[in-house]
């Protein structure tokens, strides 16, 4: 399919894939080219070998950005992505791992401090552990913050809502309490297969099975 | 006068000379917002600070996720509030990438026009406090007077001051009128240009200016890299990198225009790197208005882009199509991107995951501020206790995207 979106374009993808597979070797799980962007899966204990292979070799020298993604239905639920930029080749790398809450991620602090933030912000918002890091706190959250909120169980509402008192004088945390319902909307046309089921009818179908 | 003892200062002999620490905010004027930060001083030099960040964290990324592609996009307003189609630039990028569709040459001009109009409008409020952070008053005031001009050109285009959400997936929301592209270019000639020397020339070689700044916060090209730093960070301490020259999105590729880098990597660089950048895209909006063709602001794709009012009345078919891209929204094919564009304050990421639905499955905004303040515990260390302000301001961070 040709390009013809205005997003930024960087030097080509072409052969990126099989230089990086054959130096990798079989650190790589899996690999994918799709909508311009190279993704490389790497076994969660090798990744700090295969991030140096890439920054030292094939000069990758920024992290600029990494990123916690949740699937529940998968055996390991979570995905950290990596987002390398070379500087000098002019070009950008998605790398990912899979983990869980129990399966921990070995940190690359050593090999960007950057680091530091962006795994205590994944730590923060999904509760993957990142083996190693020295200062592995919750960030963006409050202080005394309970779950981990970008999990796709977590509510969009969240369970604990804050006001100013002015009884006691100070600022108090209270269950929420919402004065209507959130409003989810099922926008999916009926003829593109959305479901519907009416209250009841689910046990019908239980039976059934 | 023989045998006289020199008497010996009285002491108890037991006192213990601690480090003392403070709290830098949540809430002071030089923090830019709220950051909290707990210093760490040895007399008045700094032996360590750790920035306590997500006081203004409101959950944008979860709350994209429950909201249809369009109806995310308000949201990059919000994040950078001194920039804000700076970071609807990237997310729009980021929708048409995973589209793969093709916007109108009109609207890419609108939007570099109207980005590079953003570059000035956030450089005048990070120059201008970055100046007052370190004891001048009045430059802030004229820049604000820039500012001032800048929100209300983004008025007559967008109907807003601030939170615009002017460019959308495909385009431009509205085509603007030619008297607002005259009056750009009017004002970037005779008005623009005055003010922003006459303010310049108020502290750019101010002695006590540069006491402040030069030499303040050095950062080595190895340590840019390492930390993450991007956009006028980057470019201070010497690695010519712009993603608009790199990586050319829109119409930046068919723009002339220089990047300008820092030699020392000081403040004082980081600060001198921001006015050359807005004298730059000076030049480009000159030639965006020079070379703005005719045409349409908006691809016409009609499962993406909705149909123009006028067009509604009289067709059904457009009817139908106005109703459902504003209430289910248009869908995203499955895939990955990362897409990165130089915003004011470097680069600006968005990671979004589409499962083909109508709401993105995940949207990571990578904000710039984040990897600069981590930075600022390395930075800031051996300095001064009123340093800190000196290397925040030149910092260029606001909380609103910092937090998200």
């Amino acid at each position: 399919m040709a390009v013809v979106h205005a997003a930024p374009k960087w030097s080509s993808n072409e052969g990126v894939l099989d230089t990086l597979s054959a130096s990798l070797g079989d650190l790589v799980i899996a690999s994918k080219e799709e909508h311009g962007e190279i993704v490389l899966t790497i076994a969660r204990e090798k990744i700090v070998e295969a991030l140096t292979i890439l920054r030292d070799k094939h000069a990758y020298q920024q992290l600029m950005e990494m990123a916690g993604v949740d699937y529940p239905d998968r055996a390991e639920r979570f995905e950290v992505v990596y987002m390398l930029l070379s500087l000098t080749a002019n070009h950008r790398l998605l790398v990912k791992v899979n983990a869980s809450e129990t399966a921990h991620v070995p940190t690359v602090t050593g090999l960007w401090p950057v680091a530091g933030w962006l795994e205590r912000e994944i730590f923060d918002m999904y509760g993957v552990i990142f083996a190693g890091n020295p200062d592995l706190r919750r960030i963006l959250t409050d202080y005394g913050f309970e779950g981990h909120p970008f999990r796709k169980d977590f509510p969009l509402t969240g369970y604990q809502e804050l006001r100013y008192s002015q009884e006691e004088q100070r600022v108090i945390y209270e269950p929420v309490k919402l004065a209507q319902d959130l409003r989810q909307f099922d926008f999916m046309s009926p003829w593109e297969g959305a479901h519907y089921v009416l209250p009841g009818d689910e046990k019908a179908q239980g039976d059934a099975k | 006068m023989t045998g006289l003892v020199l008497e010996e200062s009285p002491t108890t002999g037991d006192e213990i000379i601690t480090n003392y620490t403070i709290n830098f905010g949540p809430q002071h004027p030089a923090a830019h917002g709220v950051l909290r930060m707990v210093t760490e001083l040895d007399g008045e030099i700094v032996e360590r600070i750790d920035p306590h960040v997500g006081l203004l964290h409101r959950g944008t990324e979860k709350l994209i996720e429950y909201k249809t592609y369009l109806q995310a996009l308000p949201y990059f307003d919000r994040l950078d509030y001194c920039s804000p189609l700076g970071m609807e630039h990237s997310y729009v990028l980021a929708v048409e990438k995973l589209l793969n569709l093709e916007v109108p040459l009109r609207g890419q001009y609108l939007r570099v026009l109207l980005a590079e109009l953003t570059r000035i409008c956030n450089h005048m409020m990070n120059i201008g406090s970055q100046v007052m952070d370190v004891g001048a008053m009045t430059p802030m005031l004229w820049f604000f007077e820039i500012r001032e001009d800048c929100l209300n050109f983004f008025e007559r285009a967008s109907g807003a001051r601030m939170h615009s959400a002017y460019f959308r997936p495909g385009g431009v929301h509205q085509d603007v009128p030619l008297k607002l592209l005259v009056d750009i270019g009017e004002w970037l000639d005779k008005r623009f240009i005055e003010l922003f020397d006459d303010a310049c020339s108020l502290f750019v070689d101010n002695r006590i200016f540069k006491q402040r700044n030069v030499d303040i916060g050095v950062v080595s090209k190895e340590d840019a890299l390492r930390w993450g730093f991007s956009g006028p960070m980057l470019r201070g301490s010497g690695i010519p990198w712009d993603i608009r020259k790199a990586q050319p999105y829109d119409v930046y590729d068919r723009m002339d225009f220089e990047v300008p880098v820092g030699t020392s990597g000081d403040c004082y660089d980081r600060l001198m790197v921001r006015i050359e950048e807005v004298r730059q895209s000076v030049r480009i909006m000159k030639q965006c208005l020079r070379d703005m063709p005719e045409g349409p602001v908006m691809s016409d794709d009609r499962k993406v882009v909705p149909p123009k009012r006028g067009e509604m009345k009289q067709s059904m078919e457009s009817l139908i199509h106005h109703f459902k891209l504003y209430t289910e929204g248009f869908h995203v094919p499955a895939g990955e991107v990362y897409v990165a564009t130089e915003s004011p304050k470097g680069e600006f990421g968005v990671y979004l995951v589409s499962d083909g639905s109508n709401k993105p499955y995940r949207c990571k905004i990578r904000p710039t501020a984040f990897s600069h303040l981590q930075a600022m515990d390395f930075m800031t260390r051996g300095h001064m206790l009123p340093d800190i302000t000196a290397i925040l301001g030149a910092m260029d961070i606001v909380f609103g995207e910092c937090d998200r």
